[in-house]
């Protein structure tokens, strides 16, 4: 099991580059080239992630999706450089930041502080940050909440808040990770046209991950199925819906119908092996 | 890097924002608390109350004669005297404050660093984490033999109990914070780039912030209790302390004047508590949200 590893990843305190880190061929922000993981040793080894490939285009909007156990959560962490592949490389050009499900807030900092934070970790000057900071917070249309601290906002603010901190550490490539997952309809739908809105103004390249088959074509330009225990990738689907799309529309009602299909295919199969 | 939007969009975003901070104002409205004085009222009537029923409770066994009232004073004899010796505990309590704080800094410093290397090594957990919660067992008195052979009868013999009695409980209070901090905020400071000390300084302490904090409350406790046995224990000649007033007044057999000593020590150790350890607790679980708003 011990094939080759590449990891390239530019470290967090250094500025972005502008040009890709050597090593990284493909020019694509995100390369998983055959990326393996198993958690534990030999005897109880627990395969996460089976050879799975996949490129993230400059600029693209991929949702990841799958049911339970396909090692969601591992593929984010492994882009993000939280964890290291077992077997296959992971090539990552451009600045990562993940977002989170839950309260990842650090709950005793306002939301300005929490942003703040992220600055401070990149040794943004002290003079720099406030400015950065309102902006950051007036691109998420939180003006006037500043000083609330995440216990006194909803889950929509609070997770407006997350979306904030991850742009202040000024990163080309956002990570999602079930990010509205917790949230009611109504503040979703909003919180959907909100993402659109800074991918499409800032030039972000987004890999999201979601169990929501809906949200992932209301959303995406390419939906990624992947198998459960182990992760695989099993098909792809190309979304052509013009934006802005809307959730409860045909198109999308289709389209997440034929893939709901396949997924269904794919939790049977587990049915048949047990 | 940024695109420019069409006018078309530019109208959606308008809109989005408008339907955003409308659902913003109806998720944040909060309904205000009662007012201060009611506040202060509704905590200060129970504690009046219970005083005024110890004072019954006490006048009614003086009354009833179980010990001559001068063995068993009713409260005002003791009264009197707590008045009458007033400057001079109020000196004693100065010394033996002064004691406390200095003890229970140097505490501070020893619990805090023990424990954040405690809680972030892994062999030093199994080495000497076990023996911390042992030192926090164990009674203070116990101490004092071997702090007097070491220290001869004087200031350094109760300073060592204090800082003994202390520092176990603060260690104690800051590793099981560390160990109960939610995986989802180490894992956003990693994201965010805290390493080591950034890490410790911006994210570890501050989420352990509320259990490290009972730590010092529970740590501040049992540095007083220490101070007092000390000073009953280690008499040094010449020197006012709340300890000595105590031993003075029962070599004096003065009921009255222990009795009102020791409602000093009490009163002293209610006010640190209440005042400085239980503000910040209050206000460290407001902070955090670990208030539940429905119940407060």
């Amino acid at each position: 099991m011990t094939r080759p590893q590449a990891v390239e990843r530019p470290r967090v305190d250094e500025p972005a580059p502008d040009v890709p880190p050597p090593g990284v061929a493909s020019g694509a922000p995100i390369s998983l080239r055959a990326a393996s993981k198993v958690f534990g040793h030999a005897g109880d080894a627990v395969p996460a992630l089976d050879a799975v490939s996949l490129d993230v285009r400059s600029g693209e909007f991929v949702c990841l999706l799958g049911a339970s156990g396909c090692g969601k959560s591992t593929l984010l962490n492994l882009v993000a450089g939280l964890d290291a592949p077992t077997a296959g490389a992971v090539e990552v050009a451009g600045r990562t930041t993940l977002m989170f499900q839950e309260a990842a807030l650090f709950p005793w900092l306002t939301a300005q502080g929490n942003v703040e934070l992220a600055l401070k970790l990149q040794r943004v000057p002290k003079a720099k940050r406030r400015a950065r900071v309102a902006e950051l917070l007036r691109v998420v249309h939180l003006e006037g909440f500043e000083r609330k601290l995440p216990h006194e906002l909803s889950g929509g603010m609070r997770q407006r808040v997350q979306l904030a901190r991850a742009l202040a550490q000024g990163a080309d490539i956002l990570l999602m990770d079930e990010p509205f997952g917790a949230l009611d309809a109504m503040t979703r739908d909003l919180l959907h046209d909100e993402i659109e809105r800074l991918w499409r103004e800032q030039g972000l390249t987004i890999l999201f991950v979601t169990h929501n088959v809906r949200e992932a074509v209301r959303l995406g330009d390419r939906v990624v199925l992947l198998s459960s225990r182990p992760g695989r990738v099993v098909a792809e689907f190309p979304v052509d819906i013009p934006r802005p799309r809307r959730i409860e529309s045909h198109p999308v009602a289709d389209l997440a119908a034929t893939i709901t299909d396949e997924l269904r295919e794919e939790v049977r199969r587990h049915g048949e092996e047990a | 890097m940024a695109k420019k939007p069409d006018n078309g969009s530019g109208a959606r975003t308008q809109l989005l924002d408008r339907e955003l901070s409308g659902l913003d104002h109806l998720e944040t409205a909060l309904p205000s608390g009662p007012s201060r004085a009611s506040r202060i009222w509704a905590a200060a009537w129970p504690k009046l109350l219970a005083i005024a029923l110890v004072l019954i409770v006490w006048q009614l066994v003086v009354w009833s004669g179980w010990k001559p009232e001068y063995v068993l004073p009713g409260p005002r004899a003791v009264w009197d005297s707590f008045v009458e010796n007033f400057s001079t505990n109020m000196d004693a309590a100065w010394t033996t404050l002064q004691r406390g704080f200095k003890g229970f800094a140097f505490a501070l410093v020893i619990g805090t660093i023990v424990g954040a290397l405690v809680a972030r090594n892994r062999v030093l957990r199994s080495a000497i984490g076990s023996l911390i919660t042992g030192l926090q067992t164990m009674p203070s008195v116990a101490w004092f033999p071997l702090a007097i052979l070491l220290f001869q009868l004087g200031e350094g013999a109760i300073f060592f109990v204090v800082v003994l009695g202390a520092a176990p409980s603060i260690a104690n209070g800051l590793i099981s914070g560390i160990d109960h901090i939610q995986p989802i905020l180490l894992r956003a400071g990693r994201v965010l780039g805290a390493k080591r000390w950034r890490a410790f300084r911006y994210v570890i302490l501050p989420a352990a912030l509320p259990s490290f904090v009972a730590g010092l409350k529970q740590g501040w406790a049992f540095a007083w209790r220490s101070l007092l046995a000390g000073e009953l224990i280690v008499l040094i000649p010449g020197q006012f302390s709340l300890g000595q007033q105590l031993d003075a007044n029962r070599q004096l057999a003065d009921s009255a004047g222990v009795i009102s000593v020791m409602i000093v020590i009490l009163i002293i150790g209610i006010l640190v508590d209440a005042l400085l350890f239980g503000t910040a607790e209050r206000k460290i679980r407001r902070r955090y949200g670990l208030v539940d708003t429905a119940a407060a």
